[in-house]
């Protein structure tokens, strides 16, 4: 009964979001105030039906109803609680009922929130917002229900992917998909204002909080994902230039160049076009990751249950959606005034300049990602774009960015002076060179690349330092008066020094660890050691362990650096029977920022016939920066959106009607 | 979403990563090294996306022994390259190989940014001349950076 209830709400959260279109559409065109008031509401009545389905889909996988076709192919009665929860989106049903119920939840919100709109852009942006959630609710209602029925339904479940058993990934696809349905406002803005032919500071101001939240959603996630690859693939990696990953973050790196177009547009009213560009595309790059990765166009060689017929489908709702806003754009951008002008050396320009670098890495991502796939249509021939191709384009892109960007929020609108930047940031260049040298002489081995990335993430920390010491005058005022300053920062303002430092504080991480990662492998018997990066390590003991739905073997291996001890690891190997999968859990040995990561392989015999286990271990320097940086960045993100002036609309409602 | 290849990369986590697997390595570090490298460099054919050097698929298994043996007898990297891409074509290379067909791939990064770079040329020529703040514009200025100086 409950599924049914569910999908009964999810076809009345469809006919919600048509009404929010048409309703909101004649608002528009009769100016109706009242008409625009229903829009608003069928906005939220639409989310309120997925909702009520999306509850209904959680509940039958948490009651492990196997008459609903999705929970028999993606749950299991002995699964713990919260993975029976995350297998709600665990699947390709699930995961597109998620993003409908993001994407109608967006709605709901731009239409309650978005107060200080003027009436005509708003019901705009609440039609194009319901066509949106129309397209993706009737692709959900039509090709891919999660809350079907089967005929004959199943004792027990197929369970979820081991794999995916991981508090890590659970919470991934809500961030992810918070991320890139957050763009959608942004989309739905921007074709607002090309229809009603008008994009200023205004604009960009209310884009502003939307992109802001999205992105921080984004970066999360992404980071999430990257956390779960490196401890739970077992090999310590955390990114690998997949074609999946990519199509997260072509969306990231366009929200990222937005955030920083829509500055120059709301400040010197320029860019306007780009800023409408970009917000587009951010929304059509996350799309486009959606149909990549439901297509099966990426992962023909595999044999997973992927039905053309969506892909194709997923194909069109992006054909048409991108294709008219795009169209739009062509049609209405070029009327766009070009705005203030500005010199060679001015913040207008170091903005541009970031948002070139950042388009080009957004190109070499998607080239890296598409290319392949366009040449085995033209010539027939299959070619491989792996990690080298990136490491060669992607990384000096990145570098140049990072370069430059400590100059950036040191340079004046309009006109800047180089001097006056030299002055402030020699000082942190000297010292970010020092790093670099020193990493170069005292490091062994010695590792070019690595003293490199060194000096460019002490540049960027130090650069986020001088930010703030420029703006409390430290050093240069008295110290009460830096610290008045220091206290009164506009929230924006720290949120973009958090977020070039959580910048520096990856890149530095990122960089050791590439450059000195230490591994060793031994197949050892009980009492054998290996050592790893001057850490000795002794197999101890090895022994079962009953988890909640697998069985496992554990080791005990004590790890010990001078003869001292520093701690013991426990890697264990487990054996899901429900899908007859083995899986390595593996052990973290957190040594300040740095990791040393080891992992239980499989047990072999010895030529003397005694049981040897394979050990492997790895000494991951700095690891935990890598983490920690994206997480800094998000932070920054959600800071600046705390910002007074971020809230839309509350602070006129404050002042009209004072509590 | 990433359901799928986390699926693929099952394949890889059955038996951790076998590239550094004591019981295969070469007796000379120098050359288990240089393999190493190469291993990083040369697709798994029938993994999703992944090199021999993570993958624990049998024919990444089979690559990695003829690439060692190759590495043994003294063929240079080029050589090795050579011998692989004859057999399985480009595909099995990690690199893409820098030529015209591929110039869309390696230039279209390059393009973005002699593109960006003309248009903020000229959009900075065409406003030669009045760069100088207006005194209305000074005044917004001050009023914004002091509201927000981000």
């Amino acid at each position: 009964m409950i599924a049914e209830i569910g999908s009964f709400a999810l076809v009345l959260g469809l006919a919600f979001a048509i009404a929010q279109v048409v309703l909101s559409v004649s608002a528009r065109l009769r100016r109706s105030v009242v008409l625009a008031a229903a829009g608003e509401g069928a906005a939220l009545a639409s989310f309120a039906g997925v909702a009520i389905a999306f509850a209904c889909l959680i509940h039958a996988f948490v009651t492990s109803d196997f008459s609903v076709a999705n929970v028999a192919a993606n749950s299991h009665t002995e699964k713990p609680m919260l993975y029976k929860v995350a297998g709600a989106w665990g699947s390709h049903e699930g995961s597109i009922l998620l993003w409908c119920f993001i994407l109608t939840g967006y709605g709901a919100a731009a239409a309650t929130l978005g107060r200080g709109l003027p009436r005509g852009l708003k019901a705009l942006m609440v039609s194009v917002q319901g066509a949106l959630g129309s397209v993706f609710l009737a692709y959900t209602v039509f090709a891919s229900n999660p809350l079907l029925r089967i005929a004959a339904p199943p004792v027990e479940g197929r369970s979820l992917n081991p794999l995916l058993q991981d508090p890590a990934l659970a919470i991934h696809p809500p961030f992810l998909y918070s991320g890139y349905v957050g763009m959608s406002v942004v989309f739905s803005l921007a074709v607002a204002a090309l229809i009603e032919g008008r994009v200023d500071a205004a604009w960009a101001r209310w884009v502003r909080p939307w992109a802001l939240a999205a992105w921080s959603f984004l970066t999360v996630g992404i980071t999430l994902g990257a956390f779960w690859a490196y401890y739970e693939l077992g090999w310590g990696g955390w990114w690998f230039w997949d074609p999946v990953e990519n199509a997260s973050f072509m969306p990231w790196l366009m929200a990222t160049a937005l955030l920083h177009s829509a500055i120059v547009t709301e400040k010197r009213g320029a860019l306007s076009a780009w800023s409408l560009f970009l917000a587009i595309g951010a929304f059509t790059f996350s799309m486009l990751g959606a149909f990549l990765v439901r297509s099966g166009v990426l992962t023909s060689v595999h044999a997973f249950a992927v039905d053309p017929k969506r892909g194709v489908l997923l194909l069109m709702i992006l054909g048409i959606t991108a294709g008219s806003a795009f169209a739009l754009f062509a049609w209405r951008a070029p009327k766009l005034s070009p705005g203030g002008v500005f010199a060679p050396v001015s913040r207008e320009s170091a903005l541009v300049l970031n948002n070139i670098l950042l388009a080009a890495a957004t190109a070499t991502v998607m080239l890296g990602t598409l290319f392949p796939l366009i040449r085995e249509a033209l010539t027939g021939e299959a070619i491989s774009v792996g990690p080298p191709y990136f490491n060669l384009t992607f990384a000096p892109l990145m570098a140049a960015l990072a370069i430059l960007l400590p100059a950036g929020p040191l340079l004046a609108w309009k006109r800047g002076d180089v001097r006056g930047v030299g002055q402030r940031l020699w000082v942190a260049a000297l010292a970010a060179l020092a790093c670099g040298l020193l990493t170069l002489a005292l490091v062994n081995p010695m590792k070019a690349l690595g003293a490199l990335g060194v000096t460019i993430g002490a540049w960027l920390v130090m650069g986020a330092g001088v930010e703030l010491i420029e703006r409390t005058r430290a050093l240069r005022a008295p110290v009460a008066e830096s610290l008045r300053r220091l206290t009164g920062l506009p929230r924006g303002a720290w949120g973009m020094t958090l977020a070039h430092l959580g910048l520096g504080v990856f890149v530095l991480g990122a960089c050791v660890e590439l450059g000195w990662k230490g591994e060793a492998a031994e197949a050892l018997p009980l009492g054998g050691s290996l050592d790893v990066a001057g850490y000795h390590l002794v197999l101890e003991t090895v022994g079962p362990r009953e988890g909640p739905n697998f069985e496992a073997e554990r080791a005990s291996i004590r790890v010990s650096k001078d003869g001292k001890p520093v701690c013991v690891a426990e890697p264990d190997r487990r054996f899901y029977p429900t899908g007859g999968q083995t899986i390595s859990g593996i052990s973290l040995c957190y040594r300040g920022a740095s990791h040393l990561y080891v992992v239980l392989g499989e047990r072999r015999k010895a030529a003397n016939g005694a049981p040897v286990w394979l050990i492997r271990a790895y000494w991951n320097p700095f690891a935990s920066l890598i983490f920690i940086g994206p997480v800094i960045m998000a932070l920054g993100g959600l800071t600046s959106l705390s910002d007074r002036r971020m809230r839309l609309g509350v602070a006129r409602r404050r002042k009209e009607q004072p509590a | 979403m990433r359901m799928q290849v986390l699926a693929a990369m099952l394949a890889g986590v059955l038996c951790i990563a076998a590239a550094a697997d004591p019981a295969d390595r070469l007796a000379d570090p120098a050359q288990e090294a240089r393999a190493r490298a190469l291993f990083a460099d040369v697709r798994c054919l029938v993994c999703q996306n992944e090199s021999i050097d993570d993958s624990e698929a049998e024919l990444a298994g089979d690559l990695r022994r003829v690439v060692r043996e190759q590495v043994k007898a003294g063929r240079s990297d080029a050589e090795i390259k050579r011998f692989l891409t004859d057999r399985y074509g480009e595909f099995v290379l990690m690199t893409p190989a820098f030529s015209w067909i591929n110039l869309a791939l390696w230039g279209g990064p390059f393009l973005v940014v002699v593109l960006g770079a003309g248009l903020l040329a000229t959009r900075l020529r065409s406003g030669d001349g009045e760069v100088e703040l207006s005194q209305e514009e000074a005044e917004r200025v001050r009023r914004l950076s002091e509201s927000d100086p981000a």
